[in-house]
């Protein structure tokens, strides 16, 4: 079996299992957000039991409306907090944690070998430390809080084997950006992507992140990587035992339905245009397109990692007149890192906004939208028709590097040509 | 839920993502109803008017990507979208609209066998689809027992409730 399957059939209690099986799974955690707990907590309410399955496996994030921006969104986090309160659950409220899917490892919510479900589509970035993670939505998530089951079709897997050392400021985002240009949206539908490879091995717990993050991006049930000594080394300190790693490998005969190869040596820069994810171009055909907004956070791209790589091409520079950049910490931890390191410091002063931790304009719901006739140059997840604002604004999605230099620029630019200019 | 369901289909493109079903922005509205007015607004500005007297969409590939949000389906229920019928469905959408209590339906060939305002009559028990304007009919494979019975209890929570029941 696959890591996946040997998950899924730990969480079965079975010996084995199959792709297309259906299987009642256990679940180790579930976690509900602002815009989808409400909702959750709503239909749990209606199921009619008195208390959660096990109060010390559901986590409540508070990350898309924060701080709230209008009443309604209050009236849904005080929904939140009641129910975190009456059923006594771990809740990361406004200042005490960030996006859910940077909290929920850095906490220690994640451990290698769990199945994780969330109500959240980007619940699948877990599998960057060897769980099973996969979204679902609010009512499904309010059954898991009163039963700790799920079912699940075992998918079939695709092999992601990427090999090869990238370039200076190409960085994972651009390779799972190429990834899902070629595969397309609906690639991966059902499917769970196994990454792996020697590039896979040397990557940062980050980079493993923004992979499997974006796994859904072209339809998969769940991206995962095995969990290596680079996952111990982060989560070694977060979460009170870890498994043992050796029984989360693959088999060297595990069966996968199609492999696919990468090689980012020559990979450049990417750029998803819009309106969809898979509409990804090589920047040098991205042909000139002048923004509006750059955008560097979200779950997809707001680590430490990540601001580093935009501090450094922004260092020394200003953003373009007439651009407004936007740079969201991933979370409360990173946001302290990132100002002890100087780097919220050059952003200020090369005329960005720094904003507290939040899911932002990701998804057009709080800060930073856009109007018509706009484009926003972003290191976020999507860009569909009306994500980020109005239905006639423009999003493109790009990497930390890639979005630092547009915003010096005003166009998109690619960052390894901007640091040749004086 | 009455397993049969027939009328005229409003057909859409492939890749019909959740933020152009209903946009994040209105994420924060509670009330159903609120939420169905905004149903697909994106696309067609008119579409609340068109389906309110009960429609069946028919999706291309991939229908419902994106977004975990089950304000998506629940916008399309209550803006009297009956059931959606599409070449392949994006996991979350589908898991979300059946428990909900949207029945969705996966037909390969249905995009090119059917124009809007066509007559569609679906057969959800016997996984039946036919186009009775042109006569067009499709065999679609049957889902699981118990999924068909948490779209006949009309979604999981009362399903639930009533397996706890017993």
């Amino acid at each position: 079996m696959n890591i996946t399957e040997k998950i899924l059939a730990k969480a079965a209690g079975k010996k084995a299992v199959h792709p297309g099986e259906i299987v009642d799974a256990n679940v180790d955690v579930v976690m509900i957000h602002d815009l989808t707990g409400p909702l959750a907590v709503e239909a749990f309410k209606r199921i009619g039991v008195q208390k959660v399955w096990n109060n010390k496996k559901i986590v409540l994030i508070l990350d898309h409306q924060v701080p709230a921006e209008s009443v309604k969104a209050a009236e849904l986090h005080k929904i939140m907090r009641q129910f975190a309160k009456d059923q006594n659950l771990q809740i990361y409220d406004v200042g005490k944690g960030g996006i859910c899917h940077q909290v929920m490892p850095e906490k220690g919510h994640v451990t290698p070998g769990a199945v994780i479900v969330g109500a959240d589509s980007h619940t699948c970035t877990y599998g960057a430390f060897g769980a099973f993670a996969t979204g679902i939505g609010s009512t499904e998530a309010a059954a898991v809080m009163a039963t700790g089951k799920i079912w699940f079709k075992v998918p079939p897997t695709i092999k992601v084997n990427v090999k090869g050392n990238f370039q200076k400021y190409v960085t994972p985002k651009d390779l799972i950006l190429y990834v899902i240009g070629k595969m397309g949206v609906d690639g991966a539908i059902y499917k769970a992507a196994e990454f792996t490879g020697p590039t896979i091995k040397k990557m940062s717990i980050a980079g493993r992140m923004t992979l499997c993050n974006m796994a859904v991006e072209m339809g998969a049930k769940n991206g995962i990587i095995e969990p290596d000594e680079t996952t111990r080394k982060f989560l070694e300190t977060r979460v009170k035992a870890l498994p043992d790693f050796d029984a989360l490998k693959s088999d060297k005969d595990a069966a996968y339905e199609s492999t696919v190869e990468f090689d980012v040596s020559k990979m450049e820069p990417q750029v998803a245009c819009p309106s969809s994810v898979d509409n990804v171009k090589p920047i040098s055909e991205v042909g000139n397109v002048t923004i509006e907004q750059a955008f560097i956070g979200s779950c997809t791209n707001g680590r430490l990692e990540d601001l580093r790589l935009a501090a450094e091409v922004m260092k020394g520079k200003r953003v373009k007149d007439g651009v407004r950049a936007l740079v969201i910490p991933a979370s409360q931890e990173v946001w302290k890192q990132a100002d002890q390191e100087g780097l919220l410091q050059i952003f200020i002063d090369a005329g960005a906004i720094v904003c507290g931790s939040a899911c932002g304009p990701c998804l057009g719901g709080h800060i930073g939208l856009l109007a018509a006739g706009e484009s926003c140059v972003s290191t976020s997840n999507r860009n569909f028709i009306g994500r980020m604002g109005s239905t006639q604004a423009s999003v493109y999605l790009a990497s930390p590097a890639t979005v630092a230099a547009s915003a010096i620029t005003g166009k998109l630019t690619d960052p390894t040509k901007l640091e040749k200019k004086p | 839920m009455n397993s049969k369901i027939k009328a005229p289909a409003i057909k859409f493109g492939n890749n019909i993502d959740t933020d152009v079903i209903l946009p994040g922005k209105y994420l924060i509205l509670v009330d159903p109803c609120e939420l169905a007015k905004h149903a697909l607004e994106s696309l067609d500005t008119e579409f609340v008017k068109k389906a309110q007297k009960g429609v069946i969409l028919v999706g291309g590939k991939n229908f419902g990507c994106g977004s975990s949000r089950e304000q998506a389906p629940l916008a399309l229920k209550y803006s009297g979208v009956k059931c959606v019928v599409a070449e392949s469905f994006a996991r979350i959408f589908f898991r979300n609209a059946i428990n909900i209590g949207l029945p969705v339906i996966e037909c390969k060939g249905i995009s090119a066998a059917v124009e809007t305002g066509d007559e569609l009559a679906v057969d959800f028990e016997a996984g039946k689809v036919e186009n009775v304007s042109n006569g067009k009919k499709f065999q679609v494979e049957k889902l699981p027992p118990f999924i068909l019975e948490i779209v006949a209890d009309c979604g999981l929570i009362k399903n639930l409730r009533r397996k706890m029941k017993k």
